[in-house]
């Protein structure tokens, strides 16, 4: 994961609620064993209407997108997460997200900003009215503001997932610190396993 | 011993904490790792890079359930893309040690439906899968999640994984659920109390009668869809049902062994004094058969009802949710519910695909036919399950009744495979996601019961077990 510090740059207002993931990239796209490419299907059945944002000339380029509630609900694909990014997406506003959705960001360094209601409607409002206003969010001092027009708003992220972002830390390489625990954990687990339950080609072996 | 006041999640959580170091997330120890096709190649790539292996391939198991088409086995996979995910599925577990059930294999089938038929799913367990439906696990007192690829690739390497404790919710179901409403009606009216979003952050634990009084199939049907909720994950305490159902399957140790191991799981139920964090209560007396009529699973109706208008609601966020919901349905605010034409039944899915929901959906087949114009689809969920519905004669039934009797897959459910709804094609789905294109471009899922999927074929409007006697 590549450090993340500010993003600064152009916002596009979604504008619908329970977005889910189904929506941001349509399931015939999962089959594909690569990590990249998913941009060209970011919300794919929406993209033929020519009114849907994205097609709006006057956002291209945009890399903050502003959503309604619930953005990222339902299936546990990161290859949303992937879509986002890989379009240019580099953080999502919204009121509020879904869990896995929001640990799956956090992963790839996708920024999850926060806000409540009526702030998502206030910056909904200001890029709606001024497409070219510069939006920044400052992932360090947890800030987001539109510096032309004074708006400016704090955002909670998780303390490690912060400096994760910053730092731009492998979540395995940081567990493999924990190796010690990880050993004397299984020393002391009688939790069951699969082994002996199956042959070697899968077949239930009798007992 | 037992430490008074704890709920199940904290009893299974606080037993698998690896290490709490300050200011960070809690390590949790899986003990399961369901693992299938899609969600896993680019973890597997992500071992490959950084010469990492797996670190418990003895707690990992994989199927191919997601893309697999449901025409006889011998038919080969058509789509490139899809047989290639599907031998990427068994090269890695091959290359990486792991147990795997490709296409065709006896035991393959729909990932949360083998785990437990094949006794390796148990209480007490931390179980997860890159799946969000890995809550089905929930119904045997296990705490299981459905976790993003990154995740995936962590728990192959670490077999942990960073957590942040979860609130904890009782969601209790007072009295007995009245006859002929079945689990699924259950989670529909819990979703559509709670609504998409309120059970973010929880892990729900559903109690009371109407709870215990469901065999482990309809207990499993409930948890299933908790994520539809929101929440990270659902429970149900362990009680004999539960131990019942387990004895004698594979993964379950005889005789003593077995016997011991069921002391330890009695213990797998929350303390009397135990404390949740909130609690909601619904009266199973009031409980109906549902549909739902829009585009999340929370947006539920009687199969009595209408079509609600978006004049109903205050809110203009779920106003104009209403409004588009209802375009994209194709449907008039206050149509009643029976009225309306399906074109396709889909009966199958991780929420509605064991024995139980085939008996139940043969039941109300036999001795009918399938409507005209509607095609009628039973996607068994797994190779065991379709085995034992053929013992029992139910292929049978519902070859006579019209429908199409296919091998076991996620399916339809998510439309990944060549069993899609066409645009605009209207469908009564057993499955747990009425997402707009979720099986098919264009397509409109109502989400129903297994009987009320099966009534609906016949009549070809959506109908209840008892307007295909009358």
């Amino acid at each position: 994961m590549k450090p993340v510090r500010v993003i600064e740059g152009r916002a596009v207002p979604l504008e619908r609620s329970d977005v889910d993931t189904d929506q941001i990239i349509p399931s015939d796209w999962l089959k594909r064993v690569e990590r990249t490419g998913f941009g060209r299907g970011l919300f794919s059945e929406w993209r033929d209407d020519p009114g849907f944002v994205l097609n709006d000339q006057r956002y291209v380029g945009a890399n903050i997108l502003v959503a309604g509630p619930r953005f990222g609900t339902g299936s546990s694909r990161e290859h949303a997460v992937w879509a986002l990014m890989d379009y240019g997406f580099a953080a999502v506003v919204a009121p509020s997200f879904g869990d896995i959705f929001r640990t799956n960001s956090s992963k790839q360094g996708l920024v999850i900003v926060q806000l409540a209601q009526d702030d998502v409607d206030e910056l909904t409002r200001l890029v709606t009215q001024d497409s070219t206003r510069l939006v920044m969010i400052d992932v360090e001092q947890l800030k987001v503001e539109v510096p032309e027009t004074g708006w400016q708003r704090t955002f909670v992220l998780d303390p490690m997932i912060r400096e994760r972002l910053l730092n731009g830390w492998d979540d395995i390489g940081l567990t493999m610190r924990r190796e010690a625990s990880i050993t004397a954990y299984e020393g002391r687990s009688t939790a069951p396993t699969v082994d002996g339950v199956f042959d070697e080609a899968g077949h239930v072996i009798a007992h | 011993m037992t430490v008074a006041g704890q709920t199940l999640f904290e009893k299974i959580w606080n037993s698998h904490v690896v290490a709490s170091p300050e200011g960070e997330p809690t390590l949790l120890y899986i003990d399961l790792h369901l693992v299938h096709e899609v969600t896993s190649p680019q973890a597997f790539d992500g071992l490959r890079l950084n010469g990492r292996r797996v670190r418990r391939p003895d707690r990992t198991l994989a199927t191919a359930d997601h893309n697999v088409p449901t025409d006889p086995i011998s038919t080969p996979v058509k789509d490139p893309v899809s047989r290639r995910q599907l031998e990427a599925l068994e090269e890695n577990c091959h290359e990486f040690g792991i147990t795997v059930f490709p296409r065709g294999h006896e035991n393959q089938g729909i990932v949360h439906i083998i785990g437990p038929e094949l006794g390796v799913t148990q209480p007490g367990m931390t179980i997860v899968c890159g799946d969000s439906h890995t809550s089905t696990h929930g119904a045997f007192g296990a705490l299981a999640f459905g976790i993003g690829t990154s995740e995936v690739e962590h728990v192959l390497a670490t077999q942990t994984l960073p957590q942040q404790k979860a609130k904890t919710m009782a969601v209790t179901l007072r009295g007995k659920a009245p006859a002929g409403v079945s689990a699924k009606d259950i989670v529909l009216a819990i979703v559509g109390r709670l609504g998409t979003g309120g059970g973010a952050g929880h892990v729900l634990e559903y109690r009371g009668e109407a709870i215990t009084d469901l065999s482990m199939e309809g207990r499993m049907t409930v948890c299933n869809m908790s994520i539809e909720a929101g929440a990270r994950a659902g429970l149900v305490a362990v009680d004999e049902t539960t131990i019942d159902y387990l004895r004698g399957r594979p993964g379950v140790p005889e005789g003593e062994a077995f016997e011991r191991l069921a002391d330890h799981w009695r213990t797998m139920v929350s303390d009397d004094d135990a404390v949740f964090d909130e609690e909601i209560v619904i009266e199973a007396s009031e409980l109906v058969p549902y549909v739902t009529w829009g585009t999340n699973p929370a947006q539920v109706v009687a199969l009595d009802g209408v079509v609600p208008s978006p004049d109903e609601y205050d809110d203009p966020d779920e106003k104009n949710s209403t409004e588009r919901s209802l375009a994209y349905m194709g449907l008039t605010p206050g149509e009643t519910i029976r009225s309306i034409p399906v074109d396709v039944v889909f009966i199958g899915s991780c929420t509605n695909a064991r024995i139980e929901d085939l008996r139940a959906a043969a039941a109300v087949a036999q001795n009918h036919h399938v409507a005209t114009n509607v095609r009628a689809l039973v996607v068994p969920g797994s190779h065991r399950v379709k085995r034992q519905a053929e013992v029992e004669g139910l292929d049978e039934i519902f070859l006579a009744a019209g429908f199409e009797w296919r091998e076991p897959g996620c399916s339809m459910c998510l439309g990944m495979n060549p069993d899609q709804l066409g645009q605009g094609q209207r469908c009564a789905s057993t499955s747990n996601r009425n997402f707009e294109g979720r099986q098919g471009r264009g397509g409109r899922t109502h989400l129903v019961s297994p009987v009320v999927a099966a009534a609906t074929a016949i009549l070809g409007r959506f109908a209840s077990p008892e307007d295909v006697l009358a």
